[in-house]
């Protein structure tokens, strides 16, 4: 009898509280966007919506496919997540519409500080923020007795000491793998010494300057001390290689942290000995060695106004202040009003107080990563010299910058 | 008469080549020679959660947009693609054939360059796995014409295996297995006894891990198609060269190999074109560090961030081409032998 009564007390509850979270649509709504867990929950919070049909697609692949989906009349989707990187192919193609008339009738719960807006036009709606930052084990930084680094010199001195003393052979993860994470990885460094991709007010590369060789000279120091396949590890493989506790210190992304210690098959020392830091950074600079990067939405321009109203309102649904609780909240350091910040959420404040660069949001630095991430690899392998490679990357960027039209 | 019937014959497989083949190289070499028009850039003012408002170049919606309805192929640039350095590289070949004083100098330089890299490991690749597989096929497939027909279906079956997994599956789950801490891996590390050998670290052997895998992939196609020759082999000839007293080696030189010599022709023009166009061992293997073939330019062209249509366009057309000079040789032996037979 008593538990009958919990469970008709929990039904009503559970009634009067989607009664309260009430979402009417009356289009259809269709997203994609990439897979990770907190994406996975504005995904389920849209789909609360009644009325007519959320669909959502997330997937890792969501690169591949979100422009096509976008693009048409009408469009597949009628929304993708996007991310700093992403959203200039969607204004290069122009396949998403300004949202200040929607923001204006349906945004009210909105902070300000969620809108993205682009020549003074409102173009996506941010829901997190992400950086990479550091990443140990205070474990065995105690044994080898090492304090936390604060810039990459350090890392390496920390590096050594775990190595000379026997404690892990490869102390040192890093995504590495050829392609965009390299990219990535040499980003950081670039901009941590101060480096800027492009000459001022054009398309021209401006990558094969002392702070770029300063830059690989570095990422080469590192690699000394990372597993020797570390051209194929991606974040996963590099994460898999951290909770194995093959890996000691490492800079990640601040998406992944709370994972680190939950994911099934953790060892326990690592769980116990998982500790987070702020950005490093390097060469004596004071700008972190880091990105700061958001993930928003954005609707399609291909879709009638209906349905960009439906989906407007199915993903303002998705991510109100409500969605928060003690499950959500570790997942991402979210831009929602009444957030309370978690453990796992210093390093990208951290990161965001260090004065982290943004990701850069031009019409050719897609193409600068491409080759960024597809010449770096034979310098590390030691093939040819920093300067080389560095030209080299010029001259790639250069080819594709040319076909796409932003250079004569 | 005997025309008109052909006419009938062949219009519908006429029209599907027309619609599924001819068209799609049309409209690939037309994308090839026209690229997106000149940017046109402003600089606008981008405001960002935590970081606040910035100035930074976009591109002009209005001013591109009247580009475009004006000339929605975008601009013609010719054979420019076909000569810029993600491609031909036209103008750094001369460069390193002016500057380069020896052959050493000159290869060096030339495997900088993207296309001529892969072009490296493509053909290595096409002409080490292509003939492998076609000595294992016919190895597998005359030792299980062998074995008491009981045991054939059953091996048959594990033979196909490869060919049945997914191509991406099957590399990845190789590359879980030599990964250094995998089995085959630890086995090599264990065998070689040096603990720091990789199989994903070294040029080499990365490439030797991937012909490993093409062999394993590929293997099972030319056993069946020779499986199916050995059960037309008329026994009357074999049983002749065994009266002669032919040994088992005789046998399978001068009665079995040129019986089957039409399908090993088929089978050495399928795998040269498959193994020219390799691409699933390499992205499979996370391999793009260490080799790059022809097939993997177009999707790292087509999955990149800003998307680079015309360029795709360019490698698909010199694939193409590539897979035509390939073939010419059996091509052409194949036209005389047509025009002798009349």
């Amino acid at each position: 009898m008593f538990l009958k009564k919990v469970a008709l007390a929990s039904a009503m509850a559970i009634t009067a509280g989607s009664a309260q979270a009430a979402c009417e649509i009356s289009a259809r709504v269709n997203i994609i966007g990439n897979e990770f867990a907190a994406i996975q929950t504005v995904g389920a919070g849209a789909q609360e919506c009644t009325g007519a049909e959320v669909s959502t697609n997330l997937t890792s692949t969501h690169n591949e496919i979100n422009l096509e989906g976008m693009s048409g009349d009408p469009s597949e989707y009628t929304s993708a997540i996007v991310a700093n990187s992403s959203i200039v192919k969607m204004v290069n193609e122009d396949v998403i519409r300004p949202l200040d008339d929607l923001v204006a009738k349906h945004g009210g719960a909105l902070n300000k500080g969620q809108l993205i807006t682009i020549d003074g036009k409102v173009m996506a709606v941010a829901f997190m923020a992400n950086a990479q930052h550091l990443m140990y084990r205070k474990d065995i930084l105690e044994q080898a007795g090492v304090a936390v680094p604060t810039t990459y010199e350090e890392m390496l001195d920390v590096a050594k000491a775990i190595r000379d003393q026997g404690i892990v052979e490869n102390p040192v993860g890093g995504a590495y793998a050829a392609g965009w994470n390299l990219g990535q990885e040499f980003n950081n460094m670039f901009l941590g010494y101060g480096g800027s991709f492009f000459k001022p007010g054009t398309a021209e590369p401006n990558v094969n300057t002392e702070a770029g060789i300063n830059a690989l000279t570095m990422m080469k120091a590192l690699t000394e001390y990372m597993n020797p396949d570390f051209l194929t590890h991606d974040s996963n493989a590099t994460n898999a290689e951290y909770r194995a506790g093959n890996v000691a210190i490492m800079n990640m992304w601040g998406s992944r942290a709370s994972q680190q210690t939950t994911t099934e098959g953790v060892l326990e020392e690592v769980i116990t000995g998982h500790a987070i830091a702020g950005p490093l950074t390097v060469g004596g600079g004071t700008t972190p060695a880091s990105t700061l990067w958001w993930d928003g939405w954005t609707v399609g321009k291909g879709v009638s106004d209906a349905e960009a109203e439906a989906t407007f309102v199915a993903l303002t649904h998705g991510i109100r202040p409500e969605i928060l609780n003690d499950e959500t909240s570790p997942l991402a350091v979210w831009l929602i009003d009444g957030y309370e910040p978690t453990a796992d959420s210093q390093g990208v404040f951290a990161a965001a107080q260090m004065g982290t660069p943004p990701y850069p949001m031009l019409p050719f630095m897609g193409l600068m990563h491409s080759a960024l991430g597809n010449e770096l690899a034979d310098f590390l392998q030691g093939k040819e010299s920093a300067e080389q490679a560095l030209a080299d990357v010029e001259a790639a960027y250069t080819a594709a910058a040319k076909e796409k039209g932003f250079l004569e | 008469m005997r025309h008109k019937t052909f006419f009938w014959f062949f219009l519908p497989t006429g029209l599907a080549m027309l619609l599924f083949i001819a068209l799609p190289i049309v409209s690939v070499v037309t994308q090839s020679i026209f690229a997106p028009h000149e940017a046109v850039l402003v600089e606008v003012e981008n405001c960002t959660p935590l970081v606040g408002c910035t100035t930074e170049t976009s591109i002009d919606q209005e001013a591109t947009r009247l580009l475009r309805d004006a000339k929605p192929l975008g601009r013609f640039v010719g054979l420019d693609i076909y000569f810029d350095r993600g491609h031909l590289a036209i103008a750094e070949l001369k460069e390193i054939w002016a500057t380069s004083e020896s052959w050493g100098g000159f290869w060096d330089k030339l495997s900088n360059l993207p296309l001529y890299r892969a072009l490296a490991f493509t053909l290595t690749f096409t002409f080490v796995v292509t003939p492998l597989t076609l000595v294992l096929g016919l190895v597998i497939a005359l030792a299980i014409n062998s074995l008491h027909r009981h045991l054939k279906g059953l091996m048959i079956f594990f033979s196909l295996l490869p060919m049945i997994v997914t191509p991406l599956i099957g590399s990845m789950i190789l590359f879980w297995m030599i990964d250094s801490r995998g089995i085959l891996g630890s086995a090599l590390i264990g065998l070689s006894g040096d603990p720091d050998l990789s199989l994903k670290a070294s040029t080499g052997l990365m490439w030797i891990s991937l012909m490993v895998y093409g062999l394993w992939h590929a293997s099972p196609f030319a056993f069946v198609v020779f499986y199916a020759g050995l059960q037309t082999l008329p026994s009357d000839q074999l049983e002749a060269s065994q009266i002669d007293g032919a040994t088992r080696w005789q046998q399978v030189k001068y009665v079995i190999v040129p019986h089957l010599m039409p399908l090993v022709t088929f089978v050495a023009l399928i795998q040269l074109m498959d193994n020219f166009k390799v691409f699933e061992p390499v992205v499979g293997f996370s391999a793009q560090a260490h080799a790059q073939s022809l097939s993997w330019f177009i999707f790292n062209d087509l999955g990149g961030e800003t998307r680079q249509l015309s360029s795709a366009s360019a490698t698909s057309v010199i694939t193409i081409i590539g897979v035509a000079i390939l073939l010419s040789p059996v091509l052409v032996r194949t036209w005389r032998d047509f025009k002798g037979a009349r």
